[in-house]
């Protein structure tokens, strides 16, 4: 009776370890340790003291753990001839940041939006437009750009950056959004017409509460693209308001004599924590924002 | 409540780039007037009423409401309030602010809004339910709340774009009666978009039955279910579906009579409206339950469909289906043979080539 109870199959099925699943696991592995061990290296020799780095064993944990290079790289190394660290590029960041995600976000959710409800003249032809623009690499329109923002006496200016980085975000956060409320029941946004509300009350009142989603995603993709910005930072903030990413370039390459390299590992590091925070709280929605643009919600 | 408004479509034409929707449709619907527009989808009734609503705008024609031509009015100013299919509540306000969002939007005072959306909670008692969120509410509670949000607008005419297709059977039925005496109550005037035949049966103060474009037969649901003015309305509505049998006309001994394959059924008393030629080719169509036994046509019964109240029985009539609906005890085994009668005031004749009625 209970040998039958055992080979009839009931309830739970048995889990077995088969070859292909081994397969999986260890090309998992070795994917993991692949990114994870200049990370590793990374935070390791920004622990140590120059001393041990000249012993050459990278992958050792320190002996003497030490927070001075972390300490010096925020706020004392130089960068060319200035040695204030690289918390003036952290600041600088902070200042492109917040009003270029705002801003690029709120242009490109209304024009998302527009472009999904109102039924405006051409707005298939200025939809192609705007996604064949994002495919066409940036590196073109720099110069033109340069020179008009130097007409428009803008240059080399936050301002000047916040709208550099709100006109290259239009396009991806006009699709992300027009896609979003594509997905959305018409039925909604002509009930809200019956109801009276207007252009900006709909937006407003009814489509962006429910946009929550894909504001979350936007944000996440607007911070990590800007804050990883090198080139448009260099060209269009100006001297003043370089980025912590060009900062960080200045420590890393103008050292002179012995290379402090617990220093760079610890800036680079610094930079880094940003966008990292920000995979970190939101994993889960990023994955969702990647997905969300292909698969109707 | 509300002011009392007529509707008058006039010759109005809706097309989708190359795709014609609606061709010159005229349809005048009276004060407190509770008409449905009937038919398959993709004929077009939606659109008539996105097009009364003002969310679709006309090529040709006119939208009179209340005496008034609306036909570049703003959805807001036609006096008008719509129920949705997918109920279409905003999912992040609560059924409070879903039903008191259009008041705020026109600016009304608070105490005015409180007063209305109360009232109209009473009325489709959904008080309770006015601080949850359409997401933690059932289809049959999403669907009062919808319906209560048009209340509250206190609107001379209330448009329903299929409210009830969502809905499973039980709570159809339900909320089907709710808005025959939300109907009685306000006697306002009222247009219904429906597939479902028994809705437009039910509820209907007249039916248009639409097909292709156009209005096939404008009448009251008696009319529409007696004397169908087409084969496609005669299909279209009725369940279990009206019988046809084809055949020919013809003319015996100077009385008019059906023949097809072997049966020969008599059209004394049958109310022409048309005069066939003797040997045209014609449909007769009969509904179950005017199928009646002892005559002296020959069938032979197939199948039993028992439902409940009554049984249907589908026959074979000279080498034709034929449904027949019997009384819940009426023994039938299935082979017998038996005789029917087809009265012939219950017929309808159809012209085979242009299916309209003879």
């Amino acid at each position: 009776m209970s040998a039958l109870a055992v080979t009839q199959p009931a309830g739970m099925r048995p889990r077995r370890l088969t070859p292909a699943r081994i397969g999986v696991y260890a090309f998992l592995t070795v994917t993991a340790l692949f990114f994870l061990t200049p990370l590793y290296v990374m935070l390791v020799t920004s622990l140590k003291p120059m001393e041990e780095i000249r012993l050459g064993a990278i992958l050792a944990l320190p002996r003497a753990p030490t927070l001075e290079p972390w300490i010096k790289a925020w706020s004392a190394a130089c960068t060319g001839l200035r040695c204030d660290g690289i918390s003036v590029g952290f600041a600088n960041s902070v200042k492109i940041l917040l009003p270029s995600v705002a801003a690029s976000i709120a242009v490109g959710s209304l024009t998302g939006y527009a472009l999904s409800f109102w039924r405006v003249c051409g707005a298939g032809l200025l939809f192609g437009a705007l996604m064949i623009v994002a495919f066409v690499p940036y590196q073109i329109f720099i110069y033109p750009l340069v020179r008009v923002f130097a007409f428009a006496g803008i240059n080399n200016s936050i301002l000047g950056i916040v709208l550099i980085h709100t006109i290259f975000g239009l396009p991806t956060m006009t699709l992300l959004f027009r896609n979003y409320f594509a997905s959305l029941p018409q039925e909604l946004f002509k009930a809200a017409r019956v109801d009276g509300a207007g252009f900006f009350r709909i937006f407003w009142s009814v489509m962006l509460p429910m946009a929550t989603p894909m504001l979350i995603v936007a944000v996440i993709l607007q911070v990590t693209g800007i804050w990883n910005d090198f080139i448009l930072g260099l060209i269009f903030a100006g001297r003043e308001n370089l980025p912590m990413t060009v900062q960080l370039n200045n420590i890393v390459n103008s050292t002179q004599g012995e290379r402090a390299y617990n220093v760079d590992m610890a800036a680079t590091l610094l930079t880094a924590l940003v966008p990292l925070a920000v995979y970190f709280a939101s994993g889960r929605w990023f994955v969702r924002g990647i997905a969300a643009g292909a698969v109707k919600g | 409540m509300g002011k009392l408004c007529d509707v008058s479509i006039r010759g109005v034409e809706i097309s989708f780039g190359a795709v014609r929707v609606l061709e010159k449709l005229d349809l005048d619907v009276a004060q407190s007037e509770f008409i449905v527009l009937l038919g398959p989808s993709g004929c077009g009734k939606s659109t008539l009423l996105n097009a009364v609503a003002g969310l679709i705008d006309v090529q040709a024609g006119q939208i009179w409401i209340g005496g008034k031509n609306v036909t570049w009015e703003e959805p807001k100013d036609r006096g008008i309030a719509m129920v949705f299919q997918s109920y279409a509540l905003y999912p992040r306000m609560t059924v409070r602010g879903n039903m008191s969002f259009g008041l705020k939007v026109a600016g009304m005072p608070k105490p005015e809004i409180e007063r209305r959306v109360k009232a109209a909670a009473a009325t489709l008692q959904i008080t309770e339910l006015l601080d949850r969120r359409p997401a933690e509410l059932s289809g049959g509670q999403r669907q009062r709340v919808a319906i209560g949000r048009a209340l509250v607008r206190d609107a001379g005419v209330y448009l329903f774009d299929e409210p009830l297709s969502n809905l499973d059977a039980q709570l159809r039925a339900e909320l089907r009666v709710e808005i025959k005496r939300l109907h009685q109550r306000l006697a306002a005037t009222m247009i219904y978009v429906t597939h479902d035949q028994i809705e437009a049966l039910t509820l209907a103060d007249r039916i248009a039955v639409m097909k292709d474009r156009v209005i096939q037969q404008l009448g009251t649901p008696n009319e529409i279910y007696r004397r169908p003015a087409n084969r496609f309305v005669a299909s279209f509505v009725g369940s279990p579906a009206m019988n046809f049998l084809p055949g020919a006309f013809a003319v015996r001994e100077g009385a008019p009579c059906f023949l097809s394959e072997g049966i020969a059924i008599p059209l004394n008393g049958y109310a022409f409206e048309a005069s066939p030629q003797d040997g045209a080719p014609v449909e007769l169509g009969i509904r179950p339950e005017h199928v009646e036994a002892g005559g002296g046509v020959p069938a032979k019964i197939e199948m039993v469909e028992p439902m409940g109240s009554d049984q249907l029985a589908w026959l074979r009539v000279g080498g034709h289906p034929l449904s027949m609906r019997l009384p819940a005890e009426a023994c039938t085994v299935a082979g017998a043979a038996m005789q029917l009668r087809l009265p012939a005031d219950k017929l309808n004749l159809f012209d085979a080539a242009t299916g309209r009625r003879l």
